[in-house]
């Protein structure tokens, strides 16, 4: 078992298709006559699936009266403006080494990007770990090195354990500047948003893996929709798609692991200490496209006040609107499709990008850019009562 | 950002960092197993175990058991489509 191949095997996802075509149809027969042209709405809440779903094909295969819709769940996508020009103020300081992970790079702030900083002489590093951050400050104590922690529950634990290793050790010179997001405040807020008529959710599998399946049972149990907790392969992501469908076709709501080769129902107990430990909540944290949201991010605990980056250098700290054109709000609620801004593939493209949803490896505008996603050809959905 | 990528855990390099070598499609990286080890599981246990990789640690431990299970569904439904 190599946890990949398999996963990828064609052969496999026929006798899955065929009963989500099955399935699905089961689903408009069980709708009121006036609903029956409506799509089939399911949120892909991670943009690991938004670009495993483009990369594999999927929403080709998949009968038409489904459509994805593509969430929030991309962390470099929602940070809004204001943190990252806070980030190269820091990055800017003559004493720092900032470091970062790669997917931030070229994320624009309101003057420039973490990139474009860096070619103006900031020494910006990119890692692949917050441990190689932690090491680069073990190496150079005579500067103050600091990590920008961005991702979602997924990443939190492997930063709070590099603070808590950085605490052991005494290492005086390491901080980070924290902006790490939460996915169940977000998706309440999706949830308490009107507009949004979705039938269920695929819930992000690498997230699940720490926060457990447990967390999502609100929406199954006040929202009344299925949840279906989802690994990144494509037979993963078809598989959860039958197993939405199945619960959707017999009135079934539901929080259901397809990822349970990975995620269990409470997490990883050892992940969640360490979050626990290093971070508090804050009482509200701004998203870009979604606006503020109560307790939606991470800061870090007086008890580690010295590893806060936050507390040691002035910031600008200013709420910076988005560039008129970009309609990454949008796209990130799953209101629109990205062929639907004006700029996309036009002015805004990956080597010009004027939001972070052409920018981060998992945005959805990067997504059907990459692809060939550039017009509605394939996209609109058509109810099988109307073929 | 929430990518990782299964490896199997080839050598324990240090206890006290909780650190281990993993083999990742043939390349060896170094990475943090805290979140996999507790009393059941001392790190010269993990050997041999395959975890999800995410910025440098070890998510969690992949289970075997649970993957055929899901890898047993696909045939099924193929079999019964065949039928
Ligand atoms: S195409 Fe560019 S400008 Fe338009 S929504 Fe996407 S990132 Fe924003």
């Amino acid at each position: 078992m190599k946890y990949v191949d398999e996963f990828r095997d064609p052969q496999k996802a026929q006798g899955l298709l065929k009963d989500i075509h099955r399935l699905s149809q089961a689903v408009i027969d069980r709708r009121a006559a006036s609903q029956k042209e409506q799509p089939i709405k399911l949120m892909e809440v991670c943009g690991g699936h938004t670009h495993a779903i483009f990369k594999y094909g999927l929403e080709a295969i998949l009968p038409d009266a489904i459509e994805l819709i593509h969430g929030p769940g991309c962390p470099v996508c929602v940070m809004p403006k204001g943190r990252l020009d806070d980030a190269i103020a820091i990055a800017e300081h003559p004493d720092v080494i900032f470091t970062t992970f790669g997917d931030a790079m070229r994320v624009p702030g309101s003057q420039k990007s973490l990139l474009q900083a860096r070619a103006e002489g900031a020494d910006i590093r990119m890692v692949y770990s917050p441990l190689d951050a932690l090491q680069i400050a073990r190496e150079t104590p005579e500067k103050s090195v600091v990590f920008f922690a961005i991702g979602f529950e997924t990443t939190a634990p492997s930063t709070a354990l590099t603070v808590l290793q950085a605490a052991a050790e005494r290492v005086e010179n390491f901080s980070l500047f924290a902006n790490h997001v939460l996915v169940i405040p977000a998706l309440l807020a999706l949830l308490q948003n009107p507009d949004l008529q979705l039938d269920g959710f695929l819930a992000p599998g690498h997230v699940s893996t720490v926060i457990g399946t447990v967390p999502y049972q609100f929406i199954a149990d006040q929202y009344h929709k299925p949840v279906v907790v989802s690994g990144f392969e494509p037979l993963d992501i078809l598989q959860s798609i039958w197993m939405a469908l199945r619960q959707l076709a017999t009135g079934r709501r539901q929080v259901e692991n397809q990822y349970s080769r990975l995620a269990q129902p409470a997490g990883n107990p050892v992940g969640l200490k360490a979050i626990n430990q290093v971070f508090e909540v804050r009482p509200e944290f701004a998203w870009r496209g979604l606006g503020m949201i109560p307790q939606s991010g991470l800061k870090l605990r007086a008890d580690y006040a010295r590893f806060d980056a936050e507390l040691q250098f002035s910031l600008p700290n200013l709420t910076v609107p988005d560039h008129r054109a970009c309609q990454c709000g949008e796209i990130l609620k799953g209101a629109l499709k990205p062929w639907q801004c004006k700029v996309f593939g036009t002015a805004c493209r990956p080597e010009t990008p004027i939001g972070a949803c052409m920018v981060s490896s998992e945005g959805a505008c990067a997504a059907y850019y990459r692809y060939g996603r550039h017009s509605a050809a394939t996209q609109v959905p058509v109810a099988p009562g109307r073929q | 950002m929430c990518l990782g990528v299964p490896g199997q855990i080839v050598e324990i390099t240090d206890t006290t960092r909780q650190l281990a070598i993993v083999e990742i499609s043939g390349v060896r990286r170094p990475v943090n197993i805290a979140c996999i080890v507790d009393e059941d599981h001392p790190p010269e246990a993990c050997v041999g175990d395959w975890v999800l990789v995410h910025v440098g640690f070890a998510l969690n431990r992949l289970d075997e058991q649970e993957a055929q299970k899901t890898l047993a569904l696909f045939d099924q439904l193929a079999a019964y489509e065949i039928r």
